[in-house]
């Protein structure tokens, strides 16, 4: 009895697996592999866009990402795309010594490749990629504290890391210090991913160094529990707070005027720009010729309307 | 007493289930999968990569788990020595071969440490290793953050060029033969870019060797010495070993250095073949080392495993993870199947065990 209750919920494994690779059949097939963890809701944003795209397009978009955001293991993904021959790959440059191999291996296979979001428009050339479509990362971080001196005029800041392991977020930082003019060193706090710890750790760093003018956080799992910390110890709307990305969390607090800028990166053009240029390309061999920055674009409280109805979905 | 058949004494083997398992996923992806790219030498190389990468760890976690104790500090001991590794190399400009070997001797003294812990202080090896998890996790970063100021050390291939001992960890074999097989139009070869003409898949990579050694050797200690007899010893009951004087301790610490080891080996490979060491490199790994050996049939309680079955648990894990994706299924979804599968192995396993010895 018990062996026909194994082979049968075998089978039912089995067929579920089934049901999605007959889809390959029709239309072209890409994949767009990320460098995020499960845990980061800012991707959903791009999985929207892929699925509008695809939809519109009439085309296959899978999404694979390392699900603890170990980019060795997405190395190994991307290796394991051009494996499987689809029509094109999106992929990021999260960080290039792990995946110049697997990327340019994939380009010299002659599979078209599209960089996206982390890395310049520099790598992405030397990879062989098609193009780039994303924000340069040093230049937005240099861009806001730049801003942030012009309006607040701090000469100190936290800037509060969620994902110190990417470089990415670390040039973030390392330019919003070089735009303010003063030195990094332990200004930067690796947050952690848990909403409570990094805002436990937020009034923590607040209470030990009071006259902190500026904040920086990079993104909502970091930006979130810091407006939660400022609320709470009264600080909100009295610090100097920039942030990047956006969700419905940093458009309220924009409104609240807890939150003086949301660097908007634009993902759902990182998202959807490279199916829509892919599928014209594999169709009818058109190709724009640049790279395309879909970001920096700072979001205040006079623009915010326009931006809030879709924050977290398609913004 | 009534003699035991022979097929039954086979059945009692602690592998048989990851034998079934092999057998059953192979067919199972062939059937979803087979004209995926999944059964190239690409694809081969590519689920066979990763398989060897759970294979190596799983090949420590299996005999520490036999000898009865458990490490949770394999996945930070990852990114702990490939930071030791690229911080030497890069940072310090030291010849490759001596900062292998340096990171080999730091892991081993950390693998004792973690073994004399928990004999010295009689806590479970949980708890211990849970603290070396942390431990290690957060020393790699801070020592990464604070030498360099990043999270990632890039160029240890251009350090590490032309070096022999980053050569056994990074390098490639049978070259020639894959050379050979695309110039008679057998595998897939480059056609675009500089490397035009080249075959995709230029050689089996060093990691697979590595899996290989460790499995055989693992598999003849456990099995074909005195020394294996201790260590199923020290994990059935430590007192009665004792007592019929197993060096219960000494085999308990060197099962820790194993796992250590083994931790270094993927460090090491992970590192020259991808030329940078990251502070969050094996997050989650001793969990997979675990699952790997879990449905290759050892006891978590320890005194009961085999090797073979960890390495074919590796493989089942292996094929799994990767084949999802070549058979199009949803990423958010693999992590269902794996669960799945493994409570399957699992129940499996045990079903088959308690059928054949009548344990209850």
């Amino acid at each position: 009895m018990k062996s026909r209750f194994l082979a049968l919920a075998a089978a039912a494994v089995a067929l579920t697996s089934l049901a999605p690779a007959a889809a390959w059949a029709e239309g072209e097939r890409f994949v767009l592999i990320s460098h995020a963890p499960d845990s980061d809701s800012w991707w959903n944003t791009i999985k929207n866009a892929i699925n509008v795209a695809g939809d519109q397009m009439d085309v296959e978009v899978e999404y694979r990402n390392p699900p603890t955001g170990d980019l060795a293991d997405m190395g190994r993904i991307v290796q394991q795309a051009a494996a499987s021959n689809p029509d094109g790959i999106i992929v990021t440059i999260a960080d290039y010594d792990v995946l110049s191999g697997p990327i340019s291996d994939a380009v010299a296979k002659g599979i078209p490749v599209i960089t996206i979001n982390s890395g310049t428009e520099e790598q992405s050339k030397q990879l062989g990629a098609m193009m780039h479509v994303g924000q340069p990362e040093y230049m937005a971080g240099k861009l806001a504290g730049e801003r942030a001196k012009k309006e607040s005029d701090a000469d100190s800041f936290l800037c509060v890391n969620h994902y110190i392991t990417n470089p990415a977020s670390v040039e973030r930082c390392q330019g919003f210090a070089d735009g303010l003019g003063v030195e990094l060193g332990q200004q930067m706090i690796d947050s952690g991913m848990d909403p409570s710890e990094v805002k436990s750790k937020v009034m923590a760093y607040l209470n030990a160094n009071p006259d902190t003018g500026a904040i920086l956080t990079l993104g909502p799992n970091s930006a979130e529990p810091t407006i939660a910390a400022l609320d709470e110890t009264g600080k909100a709307g009295q610090v100097y707070f920039g942030t990047f990305d956006l969700s419905s969390g940093i458009a309220d607090a924009i409104k609240a005027g807890t939150i003086n800028f949301a660097i908007d990166q634009q993902p759902y053009l990182q998202g959807y720009l490279p199916v829509v240029i892919l599928t014209n390309y594999a169709r009818y061999g058109v190709m724009p010729g640049n790279s395309i920055n879909s970001g920096p674009g700072f979001i205040t409280d006079s623009n915010i309307e326009l931006v809030e109805k879709y924050a977290g979905q398609y913004r | 007493m009534r003699p035991v058949p022979r097929w039954r004494k086979a059945l009692i083997r602690p592998e048989l289930g990851s034998i079934c398992g092999t057998i059953l996923v192979f067919v199972l992806f062939a059937m979803i999968a087979g004209d995926s790219g999944m059964f190239s030498a690409e694809g081969f190389i590519n689920w066979g990569t990763v398989s060897a990468q759970f294979a190596i760890i799983a090949v420590g976690a299996c005999l520490l788990m036999i000898a009865g104790e458990f490490d949770l500090s394999i996945g930070s001991m990852i990114g702990f020595s490939g930071i030791i590794i690229a911080l030497l190399t890069v940072q310090w400009g030291w010849p490759a071969w001596l900062a292998i070997i340096t990171a080999f001797a730091v892991a081993l003294a950390i693998g004792a440490l973690n073994g004399f812990l928990v004999i010295r202080t009689g806590l479970p090896s949980f708890i211990v290793t849970l603290a070396f998890l942390f431990i290690l996790r957060g020393l790699t970063i801070f020592i990464a953050i604070s030498t360099t100021g990043k999270t990632i050390i890039g160029g240890v291939r251009e350090a590490s060029e032309g070096d022999f001992v980053a050569a056994l960890f990074g390098g490639k074999v049978f070259g020639g033969f894959f050379r050979w097989l695309a110039d008679n139009d057998m595998i897939a070869t480059f056609v675009a870019g500089p490397r035009a003409g080249q075959p995709v898949v230029d050689g089996i990579p060093m990691l697979m060797v590595w899996a290989l050694i460790l499995i055989v050797l693992g598999h003849f200690l456990l099995v074909r010495t005195k020394f294996g007899n201790w260590i199923f010893a020290a994990g059935g009951d430590a007192q009665a070993a004792r007592y019929v004087g197993v060096p219960v301790n000494r085999v308990k610490i060197l099962m820790f250095m194993l796992t250590a080891f083994c931790a270094t080996i993927f460090a090491t490979c992970q590192v020259m073949e991808f030329g940078s060491a990251a502070a969050d490199r094996g997050l989650l790994k001793e969990f997979e080392a675990i699952i790997s050996v879990v449905i290759g049939g050892a006891l978590l309680t320890g005194g009961y495993g085999s090797v073979i079955g960890a390495a074919l648990g590796a493989l089942i894990f292996g094929v799994v993870q990767q084949g999802l994706f070549f058979a199009g299924v949803e990423s958010s979804l693999f992590r269902v199947f794996l669960g799945v599968i493994l409570l399957l192995a699992v129940i499996l396993n045990t079903y088959i065990r308690r059928r054949i010895t009548g344990e209850r």
